[in-house]
């Protein structure tokens, strides 16, 4: 009787040239996909590079028209803009998120939780919708205050979902042996969960700073941007992804130069927060949730 | 085979493509065949799980494997239709001969192995999105199988020999899910015999089950030998002895590499074992 | 000299009264500033985008939604454009992006060994990292000005009676828009399917490659039916993104409030609107009408997030699977 044969019949070939087409599509949609991320970074180098000098991160903007001055300003802008928003966001969202970890195992709390993680869907320009309602409005005035309550408001649901995922990750024995010793519970939770897990809050915080250092959006009408140096909490205030909008859509070819090198200064922090948080961290090639 | 039973054949050839025939066809047959493994050792990267194995696996009968854990026992069978390799780094040695053919040959495709020497697994693990029809029709349609009719043909008569066909005929599109463990796994034995292996290979099917259903899927054992040949991994002393016509008997090496230590008639090696380290197992000493 | 008494030992555990009382303060602490500030904010935007666009609820009713003319100095306001370029750029994007991603993740977990799957996931995150505005600096700079010289001419040339490609090369338009969305959208697409994909058992795989099926049979056969939910919850939630996406859309879409068939053709999206107009809104309608833009924009996303999740719940089966994405 003819038995099973070395060589696969016909069907079978067939169905291992599909199988090595599916293969070789797969490879190339991961090439596709990587190739953008090539080529902005490889722009940005290139464009911005040439662009990079002393002033652009001494001077303020010249008025418009003439050539020269930097974007000074802008970068302090970011700097105050993230301290705002960072020390109104990440408290909040620490103690939101040591809730949602050690007190969390309610139906409030569930429902707490998806609301945080749909609210990290919230488009960041109805974010700054909210914010000019809430500080511009009564103000009567764009603000460096507003801008920071726009970024604090996007910075929450992040730092809260980061904080209770690190807090989750410390093992509940851990809380049994500080409460088995007689420690208080508000001392087991300061004292000794939350600096178990401190690398991943930590690590959260400084991905929620990357991410709005790069925020332009809430900004466009909160900070409002500005072509001098900062005069207050309460007036308008220059920021560098603010300002590199501003430049790129005008027609003026120096100022599409500096934005090219502004954007470059501001994706070399961006990236370097991020990549830096993995490497120090050591969580190295494992995805960061 | 009674004349139905070749039709059947027949039209399952038929729906290859004609160019089948040029090819050096494969014919689908139901006679059993047996295995001889030859000198086989089986790495997961540079540890080596089983070393040195060599048998010769009757057609026709059920082989047990027994032995403590972690002696490269699920190791030793997953090697035997090629699942092994699938693993990052896996790697074998040696030859698993079928029908005087190496199934480990350069030439050969693992799929063509799998197609004829089948596995059911420790847990039960029907495709949850199927429906129990669609489960037993998986491979039959995977193979180029259209034709409804013979298809459903194919299940029912895997699904009786499964002793399945009987609980599940009203309710073949309901999900393979809503069944209990026991019957979940008869499925899965169903599915494979649907593409009719000669050789399935079980890796502990029963050790997630409880007593009615394993003594249910036992007595499937005994009429299955009939078609297959069957290989069986067992941490079940007793049901090996109840199952099996021939065991072996594996034991790690100081290197805790699997060994075959003795493998003979299942009678010879419960009650007249020849080696010290089985009758030291067999009657409980360790393990 | 008399020794000195002992003290009385301290209690080992505190009176039952004081440390109920500290842990009460850090209790109330953590859930008022924590939980219920959380929940206040939610409140707040909710809050803060129905009042404000009540006025121009009030004025154009459902109008609003199907009005196509957007004419601030008219004080008439109909959002259909917004919607339509919102809708259809977001719809390519998705079109391009999502047999892409999830090709990535196949590959990054059925195909390529874990160090080259794992990079391929940093690396793509790392995509993510990018700011819009920077992606947009790129669109204005290097892909418009491809599109307009090499892209958008071989399409006319080659098929000048189809609506879809009619018009003038002016490479911003809705084609670029949906394009520069995709490259936002994929990252997300990506991961969580990525996911998705690692929470399949390996026995499904192993049992279909078990009766004799190709390494890509298994996975389309028995890995992604089983993660089908999971996969459409991240489609969804990428689409959730390029409705929000605001600052590289704005820069590459061409601004301009026309609703045509043709792909090049300039369109304007939803959150393009608001952050063009919303500082020159003059008048209270004006501004009230550009809020009510935003609430739209706002109810539709958290829609889809929320259905999104929930579907990528359904797979996942531990909150781990959801990152602060």
């Amino acid at each position: 009787m003819a038995t099973m044969a070395l060589r696969p019949t016909a069907d079978i070939v067939r169905r291992q040239v599909v199988d090595r087409t599916m293969g070789a599509l797969l490879c190339l949609s991961a090439i596709v996909a990587l190739t953008p991320l090539a080529l902005v970074i490889g722009y940005v180098l290139a464009n911005g590079l040439a662009g990079i000098n002393l002033d652009l991160l001494t001077k303020l903007p010249k008025p418009v028209g003439e050539l020269g001055g930097g974007m000074a300003n802008a970068f302090l802008g970011t700097l105050i803009v993230i301290l705002l928003a960072s020390i109104m966001g990440v408290p909040i969202g620490m103690l939101a998120g040591i809730f949602l970890s050690e007190m969390g195992n309610n139906h409030f709390a569930s429902v707490l939780r998806f609301l945080t993680d749909v609210l990290t869907g919230v488009p960041s320009i109805v974010i700054g919708i909210v914010a000019y309602t809430l500080i511009v409005v009564p103000m009567h005035s764009f603000s460096a205050l507003a801008g920071g309550v726009a970024l604090a408001l996007i910075m929450i649901p992040v730092v809260t979902r980061t904080t209770e995922e690190a807090l989750r990750r410390v093992p509940q024995s851990l809380r049994e042996a500080s409460l088995g010793l007689g420690v208080l519970e508000w001392k087991t939770t300061l004292f000794v969960v939350v600096p178990s897990g401190i690398g991943g809050i930590v690590t959260g915080i400084m991905l929620a700073v990357a991410r709005i250092s790069g925020e332009t959006a809430p900004l466009l009408f909160t900070a409002f941007g500005s072509r001098f140096w900062p005069d207050g909490l309460n007036k308008p205030i220059a920021a560098a992804p603010l300002q590199i909008f501003q430049y790129a859509v005008a027609p003026y070819k120096d100022w599409h130069s500096q934005a090219w090198a502004a954007a470059f200064l501001l994706m070399l922090l961006i990236l370097g927060l991020n990549i830096g948080v993995r490497v120090v961290t050591r969580t190295g090639f494992q995805r960061i949730r | 085979m009674t004349v139905e039973e070749r039709n059947v054949e027949l039209s399952l050839a038929a729906t290859l493509p004609a160019r089948a025939a040029e090819v050096g066809a494969e014919a689908v047959t139901r006679q059993a065949q047996g295995l001889k493994v030859e000198k086989l050792g089986a790495y997961y990267g540079n540890f080596q799980a089983v070393s040195d194995i060599s048998m010769d696996i009757a057609a026709n009968k059920v082989t047990a494997l027994i032995g403590p854990s972690g002696c490269g026992k699920s190791t030793f069978i997953r090697c035997l239709n090629r699942l092994h390799e699938v693993v990052r780094d896996a790697r074998v040695q040696g030859r698993v001969m079928l029908e005087g053919q190496d199934l480990y040959d350069a030439r050969m495709d693992p799929v063509v192995v799998r197609r004829y020497i089948g596995m059911v697994f420790q847990r039960p693990n029907p495709f949850p999105t199927m429906s129990i029809f669609d489960n037993v029709a998986a491979g039959l349609r995977l193979n180029g199988v259209r034709d409804r009719v013979l298809t459903q043909e194919k299940v029912e008569k895997s699904l009786q020999q499964a002793a399945l066909w009987d609980e599940v005929k009203d309710k073949l599109k309901k999900p393979a899910l809503a069944l209990s463990g026991g019957q979940q796994q008869r499925l899965c034995i169903a599915r494979t015999i649907a593409v009719g292996p000669m050789v399935v290979l079980m890796d502990e099917p029963c050790s997630a089950l409880d007593p009615i259903s394993t003594l249910k899927i036992e007595d499937l054992i005994g009429e299955l030998k009939r078609e297959l040949t069957i290989v069986i991994v067992t941490h079940n002393m007793q049901q090996a002895a109840r199952v099996s016509d021939y065991t072996a008997f594996f034991l790690g090496n100081e290197q805790r590499a699997g060994e075959l230590v003795e493998y003979g008639p299942t009678k010879t090696i419960f009650t007249n074992p020849s080696d010290q380290r089985t009758e030291n197992y067999i009657t409980g000493r360790f393990g | 000299m008399a020794a000195a008494i002992p003290a009385a030992p301290r209690k080992v555990l505190p009176l039952l009264g004081a440390a109920n009382f500290h842990d009460r303060i850090f209790r109330g602490v953590v859930v008022c500033f924590g939980a219920i500030a959380l929940l206040a904010i939610i409140f707040v935007i909710v809050g803060a985008m129905v009042e404000q666009s009540v006025v121009s609820v009030n004025t154009f009713g459902l109008n609003f939604i199907w009005g196509q003319n957007w004419d601030p100095v008219k004080r008439q306001f109909g959002a259909l454009p917004f919607i339509y370029g919102t809708v259809v750029s977001s719809f390519i994007a998705l079109l391009v992006a999502t047999p892409i991603s999830i090709g990535v993740a196949i590959f990054a977990v059925e195909m390529a060994p874990p160090w080259l799957g794992n990079t391929i996931s940093v690396v793509v995150e790392l995509l993510a990292a990018i700011p819009s505005v920077l992606l947009g600096l790129w669109g204005i700079f290097v892909m418009i000005p491809f599109l307009q010289t090499t892209v958008e001419p071989w399409f006319i040339d080659r098929f000048p009676n189809v609506p879809l490609f009619q018009g003038p090369p002016y490479g911003v338009g809705l084609l670029a828009g949906g394009l520069i969305l995709a490259i936002m959208v994929t990252p997300t697409i990506v991961a969580i399917s990525r996911d998705v994909m690692l929470a399949v058992p390996i026995s499904q795989r192993e049992a279909m490659l078990a009766l004799g099926a190709t390494n890509w049979e298994a996975t389309a056969r028995a890995v992604l039916p089983y993660c089908r939910s999971g996969l459409l919850g991240a489609i969804m939630l990428g689409m959730g993104r390029a409705v929000g996406e605001t600052m590289a859309v704005t820069m590459v879409i061409g601004n301009r409030a026309d609703i045509s068939a043709s792909l090049f053709h300039p369109s304007y999206t939803m959150a393009s609107v608001i952050a063009n107009e919303f500082t020159e809104a003059t008048y209270d309608l004006y501004v009230s009408a550009l809020v009510e833009v935003g609430l739209v924009l706002f109810v539709v996303t958290v829609l889809m997030n929320a259905a999104a999740r929930l579907l990528v719940w359904s797979t996942a089966q531990s909150s781990q699977q959801l990152g602060a994405l």
